[in-house]
């Protein structure tokens, strides 16, 4: 199937900025999805809200766009009621990692199959430029007119910590590798993670002097670097990218069998 | 076929009710008073095959039940009134979206963490008003056991029929007091499935475009077709609009298919009322010392009735009209500060003869608080 038929035509155009980096990701996505030759019927994917969350509308799967934060919770509610489904959830870092924080890392923590995606551009573009949790310091935004003092989260980090089986990032300028690191982590069976570092230039750009779309994605190159590169040993600002996490745990769905067999067994 | 008759918790009664209707998936969180129900499901359901989820908090909770709700299941979450509170803006959710789910309140005393294994019946005008915006809701009640289980079945039914939220308005006493239930037999009472479309495959289907009968039939998520779920105002499709036809109507839909309906959502009980002089109306718990003080009266010859309501929302004001038209008082017997008797002055022709009895002390309404009352209105003096 191509990449077009998956979308929902109807409904466009969409309602990103020009130079928004989360078409790339959409693109980047469905590259993913085609690659695997999967049915539009096996795929649900659940959003919450934000200028990301919009992306929901654009696939023509079966699509949940819920509330500010909670799309892993309805999502985890669809994958234990129907596991035989694909759940792939695209979110901000606000709506990931602010008011969804908590969803975040239980989910992790479960290793429900759960294709969690964080389109990472640091900023609230849908309510017009406020901080996030992965701003980082030393940010101007609409609510730090005197530059953020927040320090941001390691998504990496954090999802790692929380148990997280399959952790990765890239950003919108590798788009090869995002394809590949998407389609490892649909195939993954248990809770994963990919951040990828998409570009606002309306808000974030714009504030702090970013430039444009081109020269933020031109930063993404020069500031990120194959995990363990000679590169980073170098320079350990560095961000790095690849895959950081990718093991077999115990499914959160498939151990939930078990405790039916027991049940019924205990009958 | 044997009775099985069980001595159990109204929380237990109300988890049993939601198997017979044919729960097959909850997820909750633990708060006193309705612990017992997420308890009784975590044992249970796995036993039929159904799914159990203790989730992160209640937000996540009523989160993940409209999740599985879309996929086809019967869902169910229980909480009390701090976990209530947290569930508004997904309760929001699910009637904007009309996703089929059945919310439990045991009500305990409030505001905030408040008398946590106290009875109230505090939450009235919350479940009515708590999401945001406006909108009509389903809130049913009961005051034993066994009206428990009936209206625990009915609570699925209704939100299986209108595509809507039910919420099941418990309290803190009938949730722990134990009694006789007699479980009906299978096919005893009837079961409202789920009306699913017949639009074949590869055919375009309204998730959003109600039938003659207002009725919308549903296709589950995983089937053969696929479309989109908001909390956007959207279109038959359900995709976002905030074009302003597209926005009237769909309001006028979501409050016209309950609030026009009042009269047939009306579940409610009626003992004397036909040649009552005076009226006791209440709900829950407290209809429990009322119905004690009727049954009580009659016996000495005094024309006193009860109107018991188990449909609180949307308040059945032609009914409760209806019955205290002729009557000389009418006491509202509640756990709170008049939040039905509000609704029940709004109804009837002459708000100045609805009275209160009420607790808000956190203890039982006992019939002397009733009996007091009656004597003062009836110019006996204390």
């Amino acid at each position: 199937m191509a990449i077009k038929d998956y979308l929902r035509e109807r409904f466009f155009p969409h309602l990103w900025c020009p130079g928004c980096g989360h078409g790339t990701v959409l693109n980047g996505l469905l590259g993913a999805v085609e690659k695997l030759g999967m049915s539009k019927n096996e795929i649900v994917m659940v959003s919450g809200i934000g200028c990301s969350s919009r992306i929901t509308g654009y696939v023509d799967f079966h699509t949940l766009h819920t509330i500010h934060g909670r799309a892993l919770a309805f999502a985890t509610g669809v994958k234990m009621a129907r596991p035989e489904l694909n759940l792939i959830v695209p979110m901000g870092d606000g709506d990931a990692l602010a008011i969804g924080g908590n969803h975040f890392i239980h989910a992790a923590r479960r290793n429900i199959d759960i294709t969690a995606i964080v389109m990472n551009n640091r900023i609230y573009g849908m309510t017009g430029g406020q901080y996030s949790p992965l701003s980082g310091e030393n940010i101007r935004a609409t609510t730090a007119p005197y530059l953020t003092i927040d320090p941001g989260f390691d998504v990496v980090e954090l999802a790692k910590g929380a148990g997280a089986t399959f952790v990765a990032r890239t950003t919108t300028y590798h788009i090869q590798q995002m394809t590949d690191i998407i389609r490892q982590a649909i195939l993954h069976e248990g809770f994963s993670v990919v951040e990828i570092l998409s570009q606002c230039p309306t808000y974030f750009g714009r504030k702090n002097k970013a430039g444009d779309a081109v020269d933020m994605i031109q930063d993404f190159k020069k500031n990120t670097t194959s995990i363990g590169s000679k590169a980073k040993k170098e320079n350990p600002d560095l961000l790095e990218r690849g895959i950081f996490v990718q093991k077999e745990m115990p499914e959160y769905c498939s151990e939930y069998d078990k405790v039916v067999q027991k049940a019924m067994k205990g009958r | 076929m044997s009775e099985t008759i069980k001595f159990v918790q109204g929380n237990e009664a109300c988890a049993e009710a939601a198997l017979y209707a044919g729960l097959d998936f909850y997820a909750g969180y633990p708060i006193t008073p309705s612990s017992e129900i997420t308890e009784t499901l975590a044992y249970r359901l796995p036993q039929i095959g159904g799914k159990f989820i203790q989730m992160e908090d209640e937000i996540a909770s009523l989160c993940a039940v409209i999740g599985a709700s879309l996929t086809g299941c019967k869902v169910m979450t229980a909480t009390s009134g701090p976990g209530f509170s947290l569930m508004q803006e997904s309760l929001g959710y699910a009637i904007m979206a009309e996703i089929p789910c059945v919310i439990v309140n045991v009500q305990r005393g409030g505001p905030s963490t408040g008398l946590p294994t106290h009875g109230s019946q505090g939450d009235v005008n919350q479940a009515r008003w708590g999401t945001h915006g406006d909108h009509a809701i389903i809130a049913l009640t009961a005051s034993n056991h066994q009206d428990v289980f009936e209206i625990t079945v009915e609570a699925f039914n209704l939100a299986e029929t209108y595509r809507t939220p039910v919420i099941l308005l418990l309290d803190e006493v009938v949730a722990h007091m134990r009694e006789r239930l007699v479980v009906p037999q299978p096919g005893e009472i009837e079961l409202v499935e789920r009306l699913k479309t017949n639009v074949k495959q590869d055919v375009d289907y309204h998730p959003y475009l109600p039938r003659e009968d207002g009725r919308l039939p549903m296709s589950d998520f995983g089937g053969v077709h696929r479309f989109n779920v908001t909390g956007l105002f959207h279109d038959m499709w359900g995709f976002p609009s905030s074009e302003p036809r597209v926005v009237h109507d769909l309001l006028r839909h979501l409050v016209d298919k309950l609030e026009n309906r009042a009269h047939q959502l009306a579940r409610y009980k009626e003992y004397y009322v036909e040649d009552a002089e005076q009226l006791l109306l209440s709900y829950g718990s407290a209809a429990r010392s009322a119905h004690h003080i009727v049954e009580n009266r009659r016996l000495r010859g005094e024309r006193l009735g009860l109107l018991e309501l188990q449909t609180l929302w949307p308040f059945p004001k032609e009914i409760v009209r209806e019955k205290c038209a002729h009557v000389k008082s009418v006491v509202v017997v509640e756990q709170n500060m008049g939040q039905i008797m509000q609704a029940v002055k709004l109804a009837v022709d002459q708000p100045d003869k609805v009275f209160l009895a009420n607790r808000i002390d956190g203890g039982f309404i006992a019939p002397s608080d009733i009996t007091n009352l009656l004597r003062l209105i009836q110019g006996k003096g204390v």
